[in-house]
């Protein structure tokens, strides 16, 4: 095998199906800015996904253990989660009000896309304050973050998810300013897809979480069963 | 696949001040040559660590302030310190910041805000890690692996505010590579220029790029199990501590699993291995394939290892708990997918040596480190061979065979990659070249110093000599002969960490006096060298983005004079070098 051989078995260009003059390439899509924001938001996702997906899978794990002492028995304070259903009404809306926003803004109808937008962000507030409503009162019933693991991870992950919403809320809150500044609409319709986008995705992740928390043993034992940790 | 069409004359984030081109600087190379300044510098205090530890292994007693407590915390320190907060975050922070927007033709990353963000998070998690050196009772000892129950247990060293700040430093940190590698992966695929397919980008884009995927989906499970440790140091929660009694007292936890938490952390901590190697493997086959002027052997099979490393690593990470106990039909499965990852492995191995083969190998520096990563990373991942099987792994983990391992494999490997990636990517970043005789003397001392360390350790670990003890003496099963060995190690441990010094002067000096380099010293077929200004400038491509037209490796094309073809080169163009070329040879002919 000599040095040209060598070359020759692999040296061509692996560029593949590009063999059109590039000077005839028309832009891609990727000169859209807010095609680029929203690719970076799923990807963000992604992470996201995958932290809960861990968070959840310790969850299965330590549930396993013999101190669990689950939250939905009887006279435990989520065997009948009425709050939490309230609360995820308050977090349905806002999503339906930020995706009315979201379609108003495309329509390019300025006071809908407002009125929609503010909508989101207060029924966000509602939700979160509800929140804070649960936690205290599973302190007032004397369910405490270490009196069990249970405990421990329903304040964890609603705490966890409660702070991604907060974090929601900055960039909602610096959209709002850009309202308030006179920015022109299709400016700031990306931002208004990009909230809408964010809330949907942690509305969906809210009803996972709000679906295990309020599961019974046996089904956690099934998971872990599935998952191979039991 | 998409093709940014970012607005060729627009500027982005124009600097307007001193502070905003310098300081809180959005321009990639900035941000890129703060986090690489930031990583060398704790980079250099872990080295510091580590002789400190060398003393008391080598000469007990040495030291007069150097107690069990003291060795405990230089250990973990140094451990954290160099996988996390200088390998990863150079790399990615460093070199992928630098080289993702040049290597593909971008202007800057695509979300530069975010960017800049990124860099000062990593420096607060750097500020609050070392702050852990002035609180009372100084920085955890727990090991860089922070077991628990240890690790938040009283007795163990930093137990009061060490370890929360290390938690807070590692959850800081998080949210500063997340902040990175959404930016990494976003600007590979969707703001390259018109002709950089994937296929064409250079292995250094590709191992920064799938580094960076790992590294999104693997960090969150040390968040995960940081904020959860947090939560039971700080709340009392059981979530990793068990009922136990510590000193004489039984604490308020129960039921809480040590094991869970070493399976969040190695199903991080695995990849992490990866996380780091992948930019080394990709670094180096741009570095060999340049120095020895031929094309990279295997694009697409070095394509393809690249991802099948990335893949499988996420599914072999209980190698690291052999000892603590689990299924054996799961420690089969661990060891047939770790003997698996080898394969890929191997191939690039091969691949290396296969483009070195009958290559015009010009030993630079940059070559000179390359070279040795490839003996090295061949030692480190041998032994691998042998401490992923289970029944071997038994009598060997938690000896010295293991340290030694682990450093050939991922610390002097990847550190000799940082090294020669520095010294070639010097002369694009300042203008100037490097001082040759001083990167030789650094060479030559790094290469043999860290053999001379690291080679004997496999031999101190057949023969029994545990790891994570704080003295030696006085251990029957410890031969004086091993003493003596440690004391051989120590001293060139020390020559080694000093020779560094000679790395840090050479870039100082050769930035204000090296010699002017012009923009393309090494004939790099690349991208990234075929600036219109070295060192480039805000926006890096002056008033048109480059045009791609071939892959980055093509190195002494036949028929063509020069030795290289930059990948803006058209074909019209190539032919013309060729008919210039043959003009050249038949008027040389003629005289």
């Amino acid at each position: 095998m000599n040095r040209l051989l060598l070359r020759n078995a692999d040296g061509a260009d692996p560029g593949g199906s590009w063999n059109r003059d590039p000077e005839g390439i028309q832009a891609g899509e990727g000169g859209d800015r807010s095609q680029i924001a929203r690719f970076g938001l799923r990807l963000f996702l992604v992470v996201v996904s995958s932290l809960f997906f861990l968070f959840l899978l310790a969850f299965i794990a330590r549930s396993q253990m013999v101190d669990w002492l689950p939250l939905t028995e009887p006279m435990a304070p989520l065997a009948n989660p009425w709050q939490l259903w309230v609360n995820s009404a308050f977090l349905v809306l806002s999503c339906i009000a930020l995706q009315w926003s979201r379609m108003a803004a495309r329509k390019a109808r300025m006071d809908a896309t407002v009125i929609g937008f503010v909508l989101g962000g207060g029924f966000t507030i509602a939700f979160l304050a509800g929140q804070l409503w649960v936690w205290q009162q599973f302190v007032a019933w004397g369910y405490f973050v270490a009196s069990n693991p249970a405990n421990s991870f329903f304040y964890l992950l609603t705490g966890v998810h409660g702070f991604h919403l907060l974090g929601g809320l900055i960039a909602w809150a610096r959209t709002v300013a850009k309202f308030l500044r006179h920015v022109p609409l299709p400016q700031l319709s990306a931002s208004i897809e990009l909230c809408a986008i964010y809330w949907h995705y942690l509305l969906g992740l809210w009803f996972v979480l709000f679906a295990l928390l309020t599961s019974t043993p046996q089904t956690y034992e099934a998971i872990a069963r599935f998952c191979g940790l039991r | 696949m998409a093709y940014a069409e970012q607005a060729d004359t627009e500027a982005l984030h124009e600097p307007k001040s001193f502070l905003t081109k310098y300081v809180w600087s959005q321009d990639h190379k900035v941000i890129a040559i703060q986090y690489s300044l930031t990583a060398l510098f704790v980079g250099l205090i872990a080295v510091v660590l580590s002789g400190l530890m060398r003393m008391q292994i080598g000469f007990p007693g040495s030291l007069a302030f150097m107690d069990a407590s003291t060795y405990y915390q230089a250990m973990t320190m140094h451990g954290m310190i160099m996988v996390i907060y200088l390998l990863t975050a150079l790399f990615l922070g460093g070199f992928g910041n630098y080289l993702i927007p040049l290597m593909v033709g971008a202007r800057d990353m695509v979300f530069p805000y975010v960017n800049m963000l990124s860099y000062w998070f990593y420096l607060v998690a750097v500020v609050v890690l070392l702050s852990s050196f002035f609180v009372p009772g100084g920085p955890t000892g727990s090991g860089w692996t922070l077991y628990p129950p240890q690790s938040i247990a009283r007795g163990t060293p930093g137990v009061e505010w060490g370890i929360v700040l290390m938690l807070v430093s590692l959850a800081i940190f998080i949210v500063a590579a997340t902040m990175g590698g959404l930016n990494y992966v976003t600007t590979v695929l969707q703001a390259r220029t018109h002709g950089m397919t994937l296929f064409r980008m250079p292995l250094s884009v590709w191992g920064i790029f799938m580094a960076s995927i790992m590294a999104l989906l693997a960090f969150p499970a040390l968040f995960v199990s940081a904020v959860m440790m947090l939560f039971d140091k700080l709340l009392g929660t059981s979530f990793f501590m068990p009922a136990m009694i510590s000193l004489g007292q039984q604490l308020d936890h129960q039921g809480g699993s040590p094991i869970l938490f070493q399976h969040l952390f190695w199903f991080f901590g695995h990849p992490e291995v990866y996380i780091v190697a992948l930019p080394a493997f990709g670094l180096v086959s741009d570095l060999i394939s340049t120095h020895a002027r031929k094309n990279i052997f295997g694009y697409r099979m070095m394509v393809w290892a690249i991802i099948a490393i990335g893949v499988l690593s996420f599914v072999v990470w209980a190698h690291h708990m052999y000892v603590s106990g689990m299924n054996p039909y799961f420690g089969f499965f661990f060891a047939v997918t770790t003997l698996i990852i080898a394969v890929p492995t191997a191939l690039k191995v091969y691949n290396w040596v296969l483009t070195l083969w009958r290559g015009d190998i010009h030993l630079t520096v940059p070559m000179l480190f390359a070279l040795a990563f490839i003996v090295t990373f061949l030692v480190g991942g041998l032994t691998g061979l042998f401490l992923g099987n289970v029944i071997v792994d038994i009598p060997l983990s938690d000896t010295y065979f293991v340290v030694a391992h682990f450093h050939m494999v991922m610390g002097v490997a990847p550190v000799l990659v940082v090294f020669g990636g520095i010294y070639h990517w010097f002369p694009k970043i300042t203008g100037r070249m490097t001082n040759d005789i001083l990167g030789k003397l650094h060479f030559w001392i790094t290469f043999l110093g860290t053999y001379a360390i690291f080679f004997p350790m496999h031999y101190l670990g057949f023969q029994g000599m545990p790891r994570r003890y704080y003295a030696y003496e006085n251990y029957a099963f410890i031969p004086q002969s091993a003493q003596e060995l440690n004391a051989f190690i120590t001293v060139v441990a020390l020559t080694v960490g000093v020779s560094q010094l000679l790395f840090v002067f050479n870039l100082a000096w050769s930035v204000f006096k090296g010699r002017p380099a012009g923009s393309n010293p090494w004939g790099a077929a690349s991208l990234e060298w075929q600036t219109p200004d070295t060192p480039p400038v805000h926006g890096n491509w002056g008033a048109k983005l480059p045009v791609v037209h071939r892959w980055a490796y093509d190195y002494s094309v036949p028929g063509i004079e020069q030795d290289f073809v930059p990948q803006t080169v058209s074909a019209e163009e190539l032919e013309q070098m060729r008919q210039l070329s043959a003009g050249t040879k038949i008027a040389d002919v003629k005289t």
